[in-house]
């Protein structure tokens, strides 16, 4: 290792390399100090990576997921209290959302054909090893309801695949919040004690929609029931949320999509129980707002997320607040 | 693994290895950015673009796939200790410091991966199986210092393996190998801690009362950090949070929120179906045999 004789202070003690401190070399000349503010950021450079998900993939699954696990538990409530069209259409809604919730999952991997890697184990530390084995314990309970009561083959096995549907189905309509909760995402992490909620709200509501949608007039009343609830319950965990997250809920509150969301979702569930009662027309437009709804309210809660990831501020203030409050109760 | 936070890495020793680390002394950086061109070099690690930002002399930005050691210039009219700038009457200090995977006690990327692809070495240290991977990328969200990335070319995730392929063979990675001011050093996690601690001090001693450890503390959010680093500045003006916490550590809370919001949205559903039965235009027409 190199050593310098060259020194401006004219000492003749040198410091091996690692035992240099800055100044060792010679003392700096008296200046006045100006004051600046320190730094938040570095450039104002985020300090997280961004997530690689595509907002169509990743949002469309939470929207998708959501209508698939909501639909089943609302055609097994169907089935069991008489009403097989709406139960009909239901299980047959759920098998197409999860078709399309697998193929954008599969989709946004950076390698498709390795999805099964992700039945090598079972983490519980990881929200997305329990939502993959939660779809598959889903999936075929799906599939077989849908098939056995299209097919008019098989009922006693197809109503006990509904209710295993239903079961898992709520699962599946609700982990996707964990999923997301589990990030260093601000927006997402710290709105984990709502986001369940929401998204149970939501796809309660989506799932009432497709029953508007698609069911006759007299089987659509749990339907009608359903969204109204699920659009409820969504409106207020959204609320709920945005404020106890105090600036970091800022991405969310101004997010159009969330907004959007909550007017489509609010509208559609009072349509439906109101003109949708009597409308055939009426009940298929609500239905396709709660739908819409579901689908804003997911898109604006992964943009609002990815938001809150790619602003310095968010993840340094509430850490730096953090600090101040610990150092505060230490003296 | 999240699950017991007070399990500490450091006490358990695999297969009579100790765990190892870095420690990052920024105030003898001198912004080479060797540690940049080695790491690149031996883990054949992909060119990340070549673009002129006009960030002091910084043009790698930041940590990501295809890039595993960074080194950060940060400008400021402040005086360093007592050294002189040098730059006429303008106080002027130049603070590098050369990033790098942390190696978390407990670490998110590791808890989250759904295949298993990354996992904790003999050493450890956390490094991807990049056959195993299958490019899901939920450990970039995960990581609270955004250092993982998805790599484009291989659709896997990338970082820092503290050359695991180096340390079989009894040398330190590449890194810390070039450093010509020994900036990057490598070797046993405590006993670095203790170097560290030493160091600081006598930077303390000249004169930089701004100067700490980071990461170097077994009771922080990520349970201290296998590779560790004497700032001398605060942690955010190098893009590093100042309180980095394991997501995972509030998953036992997310799962019991989704399990209430779970039984409610079947709840909601029996009460939609059975609540109002016979009421309005509605009701069940029998129950179907």
């Amino acid at each position: 290792m190199s050593q310098t004789d060259v020194r401006m202070d004219g000492s003749a003690e040198t410091r091996a390399d690692r035992e240099a401190t800055p100044g060792s070399a010679g003392r700096r000349r008296e200046r006045l100090v100006p004051q600046s503010s320190p730094a938040d950021s570095y450039y104002g450079r985020p300090v997280l990576n961004e997530p690689p998900w595509h907002a169509p993939d990743i949002a469309g699954y939470l929207f998708l997921g959501g209508l698939a696990g909501a639909s089943s538990a609302l055609a097994a409530a169907a089935e069991l209290t008489g009403r097989p069209t709406l139960a009909r259409v239901s299980k047959v809604g759920a098998l197409g959302a999860l078709g399309g919730s697998l193929y954008c999952l599969i989709h946004d991997l950076g390698r498709p054909e390795r999805f099964l890697n992700m039945l090598r184990v079972f983490k519980v530390t990881s929200p997305m090893s329990v939502g993959t084995w939660i779809l598959t314990a889903y999936g075929p309970q799906a599939g077989c309801a849908a098939a056995t009561d299209l097919s008019g083959r098989f009922p006693g096995l197809g109503r006990a695949a509904g209710v295993g549907a239903a079961v898992t189905g709520a699962g599946v309509a609700t982990y996707t919040a964990a999923l997301i909760s589990d990030t260093a995402v601000p927006a997402w992490h710290d709105g984990y004690r709502e986001l369940p909620f929401l998204f149970a709200g939501s796809a309660a509501a989506a799932a009432g929609g497709l029953g508007l949608l698609a069911a006759p007039l007299d089987e659509a009343g749990p339907a009608r029931r359903l969204a109204l609830l699920g659009a409820a319950v969504e409106c207020v965990a959204a609320t709920r949320m945005e404020r106890r997250l105090g600036p970091v809920g800022e991405p969310l509150r101004r997010s159009v999509l969330m907004r959007l969301g909550e007017a489509l979702s609010l509208a559609g569930a009072l349509a439906g129980a109101s003109m949708g009662r009597r409308s055939r027309v009426a009940a298929m437009a609500a239905g396709a707002a709660l739908l819409a709804g579901s689908a804003c309210t997911r898109f604006g809660v992964f943009r609002a997320g990815i938001e809150s990831a790619n602003d310095p501020k968010y993840t340094v203030q509430p850490q730096r607040r953090r600090l101040a409050k610990a150092r505060a109760e230490l003296t | 693994m999240a699950f017991d936070l007070d399990h500490s890495l450091a006490e358990q020793p695999t297969d009579g290895h100790r765990r190892v680390g870095f420690f990052t002394d920024t105030s003898i950086c001198i912004g080479c950015k060797a540690c940049e061109v080695a790491c690149k070099e031996w883990n054949d690690v992909p060119e990340d673009g070549l673009d002129f930002t006009g960030m002091s002399y910084d043009n790698t930005v930041g940590l990501s796939a295809d890039t595993w050691r960074h080194v950060a210039f940060i400008e400021q009219r402040r005086p360093l200790g007592h050294q002189e700038p040098g730059v006429g009457e303008m106080d002027f200090r130049w603070l590098m410091a050369s990033d790098v995977c942390k190696h978390c006690t407990h670490a998110a990327c590791l808890d989250v991966c759904p295949t298993g692809s990354l996992f904790r070495t003999e050493y450890g240290t956390v490094v991807v199986q990049e056959d195993v991977c299958n490019g899901c990328g939920y450990c970039v969200p995960a990581c609270p210092f955004g250092v993982i990335g998805k790599r484009e070319t291989t659709g896997v995730a990338a970082k820092c393996t503290m050359c695991y392929d180096r340390l079989p063979a009894g040398e330190q990675p590449a890194c810390a190998k070039t450093c010509p001011t020994d900036s990057i050093q490598f070797g046993d996690l405590d006993e670095l801690r203790e170097r560290a601690d030493r160091r600081l001090a006598q930077v303390r001693e000249a004169g930089m009362t701004s100067a700490r450890l980071y990461g170097h503390d077994p009771d922080d959010g990520v349970g201290g950090t296998g590779a560790f680093f004497l700032l001398l500045d605060e942690p955010e003006v190098y893009g590093l949070p100042p309180d980095p916490v394991v997501t995972t550590k509030d998953l036992p809370s997310m799962w019991r929120h989704v399990g209430v919001a779970a039984v409610a949205l079947l709840a909601g559903v029996a009460a939609a179906a059975w609540g109002r039965t016979g009421s309005g235009t509605t009701g069940p027409r029998g129950r179907i045999r």
